[in-house]
């Protein structure tokens, strides 16, 4: 070598170290429900309820909001996760009274707002039909960094819709704190809404 | 219409354009710059440059991405144009006597001088420490493969994914370390100053990140199991299927990845020939004797 040699001092261990404590994150509660604190963005949005009113995530403050993407012609996914959900709430008893489940249609052209009404409606008083428009629906899905996109339609026109599956759960103030994961159990999240409700931190400063 | 659609940010960062219009400015002067002083650097070398700079900026700033955020092999090839390929392409162009003519006369009188008259003076020492490790030729491998790793672990990988802000960090830790370690690999000693590192030391750096990579590779790539669920979870943007995504995001690390290390040891051979001349035409008797001092080396 030709380099003349000199002392070299070792100073990355602070780089190594600063990694290695972003990896400290996720830590997981229930089995397929993740704690997203800090991870998740607050809940933000303006879209449209289906009744037709123009709605913000301020309207929902003080509840705890289930977030999750989907449309009404899904034929297994949806409905089992918004089953679930509404078992998860049955569960709950009177504190699901503070829990609603906004359910953002990901097709919609097809799922207008009656037709959201009505789906909505099957699941329970709890459940929030929301449609938006594509530039109202692309800021939330950049937002939460989801993705959604039509197959190729059937010879009768018919298209399945390719979309996350996740629940985001967010608190009282809008704070993203859970995320649940294909295939949780009602018991599962009931279990960890439970526990934050009584808490008190899930739905402090409201 | 829709085509140039596609070339849009899909989440617009204002940092990524302010830094690319500065570079291409500074540049861009330096160029004009040195074809007044009657010393034009042609057309390959700022080709090579803008062609680093494109491919790194494409995959960050426009539809890529959102195929990045939603696909495993998708995120696997940004990130290989990332930390390899741009990088490289950059720094082998040479960039650096192009980019000090497009500073102001004052930016060109050296960094220590620089803070001198910026009244940071103490800044020099500190500066200069964290330059050294960072070419060391210990930690800047290590550096390289570790970040590959790192942003590759399981948990870590599910939380950068679903926080825009560990995604930017990620993007920008390894655009940022291959400069650093591309640097260290491809430029010629006689541009890399105090901390220049031995041609020899690099042939043995360069199987050392391929067998790495190597490894990480073929482990993603071979498992049974899927490492991150969360591409799934989160609604995949290309019609395949989780493990075949993950499948071919490993093979992507692997090969191509390990690949660049040959194209690295033909540029530090190609270096050492270079250097092997010079010094056949400085002194030709005392190069023919192993061993003897080479005054060409001193330079550096």
């Amino acid at each position: 070598m030709s380099v003349p040699s000199r002392r070299r001092t070792l100073a990355c261990a602070p780089v190594m170290l600063g990694a290695l404590l972003l990896a400290g994150c996720a830590t997981r509660l229930q089995p397929d429900v993740t704690d997203v604190r800090g991870l998740v963005a607050p809940l933000e949005f303006n879209l449209t309820d289906q009744n037709g009113r123009a709605v913000t995530a301020a309207d929902y403050r003080g509840d705890i909001v289930m977030l999750y993407f989907g449309y009404t012609h899904c034929t297994q996914e949806c409905p089992a996760t918004l089953a679930m959900l509404a078992d998860a709430l049955d569960r709950l008893g009177p504190l699901a009274s503070r829990v609603r489940v906004l359910f953002v249609t990901v097709d919609p052209r097809r799922d207008t707002i009656p037709v959201l009404k009505r789906y909505v409606g099957d699941f329970g008083p709890h459940f929030v039909g929301l449609r938006g428009t594509d530039a109202q629906l692309t800021a939330m899905i950049k937002r939460y960094r989801v993705s959604y996109h039509d197959e190729k339609p059937d010879k009768n026109g018919n298209y399945e819709v390719i979309h996350s599956s996740v629940v985001f759960i967010f608190d009282g103030r809008g704070r993203a704190r859970l995320l649940a994961q294909t295939g949780f159990s009602s018991a599962a999240i009931t279990t960890d809404v439970r526990r934050l409700l009584e808490g008190g931190r899930l739905l402090e400063g409201t | 219409m829709r085509y140039l659609w596609y070339l849009l940010p899909w989440q617009f960062s204002p940092a990524v354009l302010t830094v690319c219009v500065l570079t291409v400015a500074l540049y861009l002067r330096g160029l004009l710059m040195l074809k007044r002083n009657g010393a034009p650097v042609g057309f390959w070398r700022p080709f090579v440059f803008f062609l680093g700079l494109a491919v790194s900026y494409a995959v960050l700033q426009t539809y890529f991405d959102f195929l990045a955020q939603h696909s495993f092999w998708v995120h696997c090839l940004q990130q290989l144009i990332l930390h390899h390929l741009g990088p490289a392409l950059i720094v082998l162009s040479g960039p650096v006597l192009v980019l000090r003519e497009g500073l102001p006369r004052a930016g060109r009188t050296g960094a220590p001088r620089v803070l001198r008259e910026m009244r940071l003076d103490w800044l020099r020492k500190p500066l200069r420490l964290a330059w050294r490790t960072l070419q060391h030729p210990l930690i800047a491998p290590l550096l390289f493969v570790g970040l590959i790793f790192f942003w590759l672990i399981p948990r870590v990988h599910f939380a950068t994914m679903i926080d825009t802000r560990r995604y930017l960090l990620m993007n920008w830790s390894m655009f940022a370390d291959g400069l650093l370690f591309w640097w260290v690999i491809l430029a010629p000693k006689e541009e890399q100053g105090s901390a220049a590192v031995g041609y020899k030391v690099r042939l043995l750096i360069l199987p050392f990140i391929s067998m790495t990579q190597i490894v990480i590779g073929a482990y993603i790539s071979l498992v049974p199991w899927q490492l991150y669920p969360i591409y799934a979870l989160c609604g995949r943007a290309l019609a395949i299927s989780p493990m075949l995504d993950q499948q071919i995001g490993g093979l992507l690390t692997w090969i191509p990845g390990a690949m660049m290390s040959l194209v690295g040891v033909i540029v530090v051979l190609r270096h050492m020939m270079r250097e092997e001349e010079a010094q056949l035409r400085m002194s030709p008797l005392r190069a023919e004797t192993p061993g003897s001092s080479r005054p060409s080396a001193e330079v550096a």
